[in-house]
């Protein structure tokens, strides 16, 4: 127990030096949209992994509080973190009223009210005067933090946002080892046995609604502060579907799994094209040179392995692994002696 | 003649524009319905399969020069067994976990599926042409009724109402309703429930590509018309609940009666508007307006 507190802490620690390094070695920009991306899975898996809710539209979090701290950095311009704050306080609002319509009715249905719901806000920020349409909201500006610290520099902006992605996961980490936490999984496991136990379980799953969504509007407002524009793509329901794939590609459940799961989802978009052209040439079939812009037909692959044949994800297989190897290791010992 | 200021050739025209979309909700949410009953699995890609009954219908005219009628009964045919194909070999699979895996893999089959149409044809729609029978239009005195408009609003509730027949009225039925109650025991008197799902699934999805059929000269043959009408459906069911067939036929058909008058009077919330009732529903009976909670 004490050993795998200590185990625990120097991954976190070796985690939290390879982050501190990685944008000499990568391409910065890249980096902050993974970073944006994972703590949006983070927030998704809460729901989903420690609650049991299934939501089929966090793309409406992540696409409306983009759209809204865009604008308040652009033609309002407001500073760096006012944007921020405002474009995330958007999304917990948006999430509260989604959440309070969603939580009335349970499992699969929650799942198409969520993505219905998503969807009327799409077709808002669709026809909206202020979102820009189809051309999207171009030209944000990244400001200064603090109003010193220049943010366009990439570097700067890097370390920002990576403090942005530390603070959030924190406070999940912290959520899902609280009291609330242990109530929110004893509603995942049996729903009206918490009920029997006295807990308003209605209330809990609202809470954990916001707070998910909070998260995800945090990672899509600095997403769009990052990238300087904000399109329908991220309020549309492909988005809703990449982030259930970040995270079942992870791991559901695990905290770390939607890390794992968003770096890699991240990458293989923007490699899919000389993927596609490997492939080709390996395999002479022209067509593979289409894959760059075929991401749906890989995805959609991707998810029906997933689903049939890999449900743990990535760390769930480790962690099961892991613990087989102990187990085995136990034995033996005992065995021994 | 005017109506509520609107001349009424149009507040017709929009209404019966309306029925021919509440059509294809009612035929989509029964089929959807139908396969939750026994699967235990909403089919997410209800939308794809009737995009592919469409297309199948496009390429039996384009490559094989079959006609109209012919794909009215080729297309379900060949999408239906398509859906079997993905119940051998995957969904089956998933019948003993937590439903919303079947709702991922189905998600899953639907990028693929669209995804794939897409890398061939492109996003731009196909024109299919209007059956000879059935171009033109009754001059009714007070509107044009064009007649494959018609012939889609009846079709489409036929079919319905056989549906209903058969599950309600029928030994068939009978057995289906009681494997829904309770797989286990019908299969203890000896009737074979997985081959029973595997046809229900067809079935479903058969049902799915017909109205790909009828739409397929209303409205652009496109790889994404599917996922659009499809989510939809999605509110239409909440609304109406899944419990009832006739239920999901009356939700389906008002609510694009509904649309239709939207889009004339407030053409903005058009497609909006049964996210909205939606909503309504969900706050005021929760259930569902022919559900019954459980």
């Amino acid at each position: 127990m004490n050993r795998n507190i200590v185990n625990k802490k120097t991954g976190y620690l070796i985690a939290l030096i390879v982050a501190l390094l990685a944008p000499f070695v990568a391409y910065p920009v890249f980096l902050m949209k993974a970073l944006c991306f994972a703590l949006f899975a983070c927030a998704f898996n809460l729901l989903i992994g420690f609650t049991g809710l299934l939501s089929f539209g966090h793309a409406a979090f992540l696409g409306s509080a983009g759209y809204v701290a865009g604008y308040a950095l652009r033609s309002w311009g407001l500073p760096f973190e006012a944007g921020v704050l405002l474009g995330t306080a958007a999304g917990a609002a948006i999430g509260w009223i989604i959440g309070m319509l969603a939580i009335r009715r349970q499992g699969i249905y929650f799942a198409m009210i969520t993505l219905a719901l998503a969807q009327m806000l799409y077709f808002v920020c669709l026809q909206a005067p202020f979102t820009g349409g189809e051309d999207g909201l171009q030209g944000v500006p990244r400001g200064k933090l603090l109003g010193v610290l220049d943010l366009s520099s990439d570097l700067t902006m890097y370390y920002t946002v990576l403090a942005i992605f530390i603070g959030g996961f924190a406070l999940i980490v912290r959520a899902v080892h609280s009291p609330f936490g242990q109530v929110l999984k004893a509603v995942r496991e049996n729903e009206p046995r918490a009920v029997s136990l006295g807990y308003d379980t209605d209330k809990y799953k609202l809470l954990a609604f916001v707070l998910s969504a909070a998260l995800s509007a945090l990672a899509g407002a600095t997403k769009t502060v990052v990238l300087g524009f904000e399109t329908l793509t991220d309020v549309h329901w492909t988005m809703s579907g990449m982030v259930i794939l970040m995270t079942l590609v992870g791991g559901l459940g695990t905290l770390v799994g939607p890390i794992v799961g968003a770096f890699i989802i991240v990458s293989l978009e923007n490699k899919l094209g000389d993927l596609g052209n490997w492939l080709a040439d390996v395999t002479t079939i022209e067509w593979f040179r289409t894959l760059g812009e075929s991401v749906t037909i890989v995805t959609g692959f991707i998810f029906i392995v997933c689903v049939l044949a890999f449900r743990r994800g990535i760390v769930g297989e480790m962690q099961a692994l892991f613990k087989r190897i102990q187990g085995n290791a136990g034995a033996l010992k005992e065995a021994g002696s | 003649m005017e109506l509520f200021g609107v001349p009424l050739q149009a507040l017709l025209s929009q209404l019966l524009l309306g029925l021919v979309n509440g059509s294809f909700y009612a035929i989509l949410s029964l089929g959807l319905a139908v396969i939750f009953g026994l699967l235990n699995v909403i089919n997410f890609s209800h939308g794809a399969l009737y995009m592919m009954g469409a297309f199948v219908t496009w390429m039996g005219l384009n490559y094989f020069g079959l006609n109209y009628w012919v794909m009215l009964i080729a297309s379900p045919m060949v999408v239906g067994i398509f859906g079997i194909l993905i119940e051998r070999t995957m969904l089956h699979r998933l019948y003993k976990l937590d439903p919303l895996y079947g709702f991922l893999l189905t998600f899953g089959i639907t990028l693929m599926v669209e995804g794939l149409f897409r890398s061939f044809y492109g996003v731009s729609g196909q024109p299919y042409p209007v059956p000879d029978a059935l171009s033109g239009a009754f001059n009714l005195g007070f509107m044009i009724l064009p007649k494959y408009r018609a012939w889609v609003v009846f079709a489409s509730l036929a079919v319905c109402l056989a549906t209903w027949f058969v599950i309600e009225k029928t030994k068939l039925g009978a057995y289906l309703r009681a494997g829904t109650e309770n797989p286990k025991l019908v299969e203890a008197f000896g009737i074979n429930v997985p081959m029973m799902v595997m046809l229900t699934y067809g079935f479903g999805v058969a049902l799915a590509a017909f109205a790909g059929v009828l739409a397929a000269p209303v409205v652009q043959v496109s790889p994404l018309m599917g996922s659009n009408l499809i989510i939809v459906v999605f509110a239409v069911v909440v609304i109406g609940g899944m419990g009832s067939i006739l239920g999901a036929i009356v939700t389906g058909l008002g609510l694009g009666v509904i649309e239709g008058f939207t889009r004339v009077f407030y053409p903005e919330a058009s497609a909006t508007v049964v996210f909205i009732i939606m909503a309504i529903v969900l706050a005021i009976r929760p259930a569902g307006l022919f559900g019954k909670e459980k």
